[in-house]
């Protein structure tokens, strides 16, 4: 096997890594802080003022209707909950399998994770009619004896999320802490302070590094069928419904190869950005954007297939309500939605078959957003085709989005960004320590 | 009792071994004329709220009981066909086990009943419902002054983010019911307690009871040859037995 180079620039020395990686977290430009302040503008406007008019007025500002009794807020927090998938799942199968291409990368993967479910979890409260009760769906003890319904697949739902929430959070701060003690050890006053409780008085000992390759190992361990079941549980609160195009068993392998697929899309997407704003080009580079160009081709294949899949079975049925519902989504008011998402889905990404297109970021960076257009496309398709076309023909209706659904859809990607820009500075972007692992022991004392 | 009785005494569904009553309803499709006066009562009866002309217009209605319409046919030979369709109080309910916080549940009666207080919104069970006969409060609705005054006192109204449904007026079941312990006997007599939409059919379209009595005027109807249910294939068992409407040959008569 031809080992491929992991650094296109020449491999850089420990002090280097050192440099480059807490810049990034110390040298903070104005154009930082004003990118900061428009993300968080957007937020506040965009996302939290019409979600406070939505909880003072009802969920009528938003344009559901008996049929179509739910919409953009629920396909939004499938898309959120998608694009989480691949960040901590590729991150804990490429550590059990050793592949060092994984080390520069999977630190911003997991955060891009952890950020995309929180605006999912967000996404939740958003949409629930009484948002100030929304406690009553977690078990907690009360003096009425009331617990959840454990029956109902939203109560899996919230298992599910919590559970994939903590176990990538721990697995991110866990992944961080030799780079905290690092951070500490090159700044001064209170910065340092804040790192000195940040990396647990960490000291380098063998001991700790032990303790945290076992530890990490198993997080890693424990987190893949996590993720997978995540996405499964997610599709289930769609698939355990009678509903006419929802009421699928391939709606759970569907999900789980969507959900890596969108994630896999927004990696590309956010190393694209770590390269051009916060200079690690030195460590982001062509092997990540080939690897990653061959993981995408092949889930557009079986996100492809499963698609056809999903028209099949529900022609073959033969049930009039599966083909009334079919002929809505294939040909009626979003049938363009529908060809836009296999154009961007399943075409475009076989561009990446060619070389050049692989190895070239720019090339790259612009299909990868296509097909989170395309996966955006598909959350809200799945909704808003199959729900207006349900069983009882005088219940056929008809659903588009209010202008504060589509504001509130713009803000969750200001307010992603905007936690996202707050990460950059408080972690380390490229796990240093990490990177270490993959030089040449021999330069270890060398310096810049 | 070993421990294993016990688990086993937890297998059984329910708390009661017998069950009193089983509610449900026939329609009979040949004698409704689709009048709508079952609609007006069931807004009357139930504090339904006025959505107004815009809401109205974006499928907001909440109207626990409609006439569905159903044209069968080419003009001139058009025929008219309603189906009212309300609540089924399935036995085997898809939103039951939707609501992850037991707002909706399936009482000794064999109603399927809906705890306003406890509901949070998620509008699950109106995805899952096949009948579509869930509605849901998009805003809290007012009623103008002197309006307000004629609320039924015995049923709540409803806030903004709450799912409400078709009960089969359980609030005059329970007076029934009080009634008839007051008087000493252990079961409501047939005919006791009707429901607003069966009360006002000029046609007696609409005939409520209890199913569990063989006696029963509704037990009789609902073994009438002519009675299915609607969408039997999704397996829900619903409580509501529909009379199919026969199409004579109107030239002939």
């Amino acid at each position: 096997m031809v080992m491929k180079k992991l650094f296109d620039h020449g491999e850089p020395s420990y002090e280097q890594v050192n440099q480059d990686v807490i810049k990034s977290l110390i040298e903070t430009g104005p154009k930082y802080w004003m990118l900061l302040a428009t993300t968080v503008g957007i937020t506040v406007v965009c996302f939290i003022v019409p979600w406070m008019y939505q909880i003072h007025m009802g969920v009528g500002v938003a344009g559901m209707n008996r049929n179509a009794v739910w919409g953009t807020y629920l396909s939004n927090f499938i898309f959120w909950i998608g694009l989480s998938h691949s960040g901590t799942l590729l991150s804990a199968v490429l550590h059990i399998t050793q592949s060092d291409w994984r080390k520069s990368i999977y630190r911003s993967a997991e955060a891009m994770t952890l950020f995309s479910l929180m605006v999912a979890a967000t996404f939740v409260m958003v949409h629930v009619g009484r948002l100030w009760f929304i406690h009553w769906s977690f078990p907690i003890p009360n003096p009425m004896g009331l617990w959840p319904n454990f029956r109902s697949p939203i109560m899996f739902d919230v298992m599910a999320i919590t559970t994939y929430l903590t176990a990538s959070s721990i697995f991110i701060y866990m992944g961080s802490v030799p780079d905290f003690a690092a951070v500490r050890d090159y700044s001064s006053g209170l910065r340092r302070r804040i790192y000195t409780v940040l990396s647990f008085g960490w000291r380098g000992t063998s001991k700790e590094w032990h303790t945290l390759g076992w530890a990490y190992t198993f997080f890693a361990v424990l987190v893949i069928p996590l993720a997978v079941s995540v996405h499964s549980i997610v599709s289930w609160d769609f698939a355990l419904s009678t509903v006419p195009g929802l009421h699928q068993t391939i709606f759970a392998p569907y999900f789980v190869c969507g959900a890596i697929y969108s994630g896999t899309a927004g990696i590309v997407t956010v190393m694209y950005c770590l390269r051009r704003f916060l200079g690690f080009e030195r460590y982001i580079g062509k092997i990540h954007v080939d690897y990653l160009g061959k993981l995408l081709i092949a889930l557009s294949m079986i996100w492809t297939y499963i698609n056809i899949m999903e028209l099949f079975t529900g022609w073959y049925s033969g049930s009039s309500a599966e083909i009334e519902f079919l002929k809505f989504r294939l040909f009626g008011f979003y049938a363009p939605m529908y060809w836009e998402m296999i154009l961007f889905c399943a075409f475009v990404p076989l561009l990446m078959l060619f070389k050049s297109v692989r190895l070239n970021w720019n090339r790259m960076l612009v299909i990868s957003i296509l097909i989170n257009i395309g996966m955006l496309s598909e959350r809200f398709i799945i909704v808003s085709t199959s729900l207006p076309r349900k069983l009882l023909p005088d219940s056929y209706g008809f659903y588009f989005p209010s202008p504060a659904e589509i504001s509130i859809t713009v803000g969750s990607f200001a307010m992603f960004a905007t936690l996202f820009l707050i990460f950059i500075k408080v972690f380390p972007a490229v796990s240093i320590y990490e990177v270490k692992e993959t030089l040449n022991p021999l330069r270890r004392a060398e310096k810049t | 009792m070993s421990v294993l009785d016990t688990i086993r005494k937890y297998r059984e569904a329910g708390y009661y071994k017998e069950f009193d009553y089983h509610w449900g309803m026939t329609v009979d499709l040949d004698r409704c004329t689709g009048c709508e006066a079952c609609v007006v009562a069931c807004q009357a009866e139930n504090n339904l709220p006025i959505v107004g002309e815009s809401s109205f217009a974006q499928r907001r209605e909440i109207k626990w009981m409609r006439i569905e319409r159903y044209w069968e046919g080419e003009y001139p030979n058009a025929k008219l066909n309603f189906i009212p369709m309300f609540c089924q109080q399935c036995d085997e309910a898809p939103c039951e086990t939707a609501c992850p916080v037991f707002a909706t549940y399936h009482n000794q009666d064999g109603l399927n009943t809906q705890i306003y207080n406890r509901c949070i919104g998620t509008r699950t069970c109106a995805v899952y419902c096949p009948y579509e006969v869930r509605y849901f409060n998009w805003f809290t609705y007012t009623w103008d002054e002197p309006l307000e005054r004629q609320l039924n006192p015995d049923v709540s109204v409803r806030e903004k983010g709450v799912m409400e449904k078709c009960t089969f007026c359980i609030q005059r079941i329970r007076e029934a019911k009080d009634l008839a312990k007051d008087d000493d006997r252990r079961k409501v007599r047939d005919g006791e307690v009707t429901p607003a939409c069966a009360q006002s059919c000029p046609t007696e379209a609409l005939v409520f009871g209890d199913l569990n009595d063989p006696e029963s005027r509704v037990s009789k109807m609902a073994n009438d040859p002519r009675g299915y249910q609607v969408l039997e294939e999704q397996n829900t068992s619903p409580s509501v037995v529909y009379l199919q409407k026969v199409h004579g040959d109107e030239e002939a008569i």
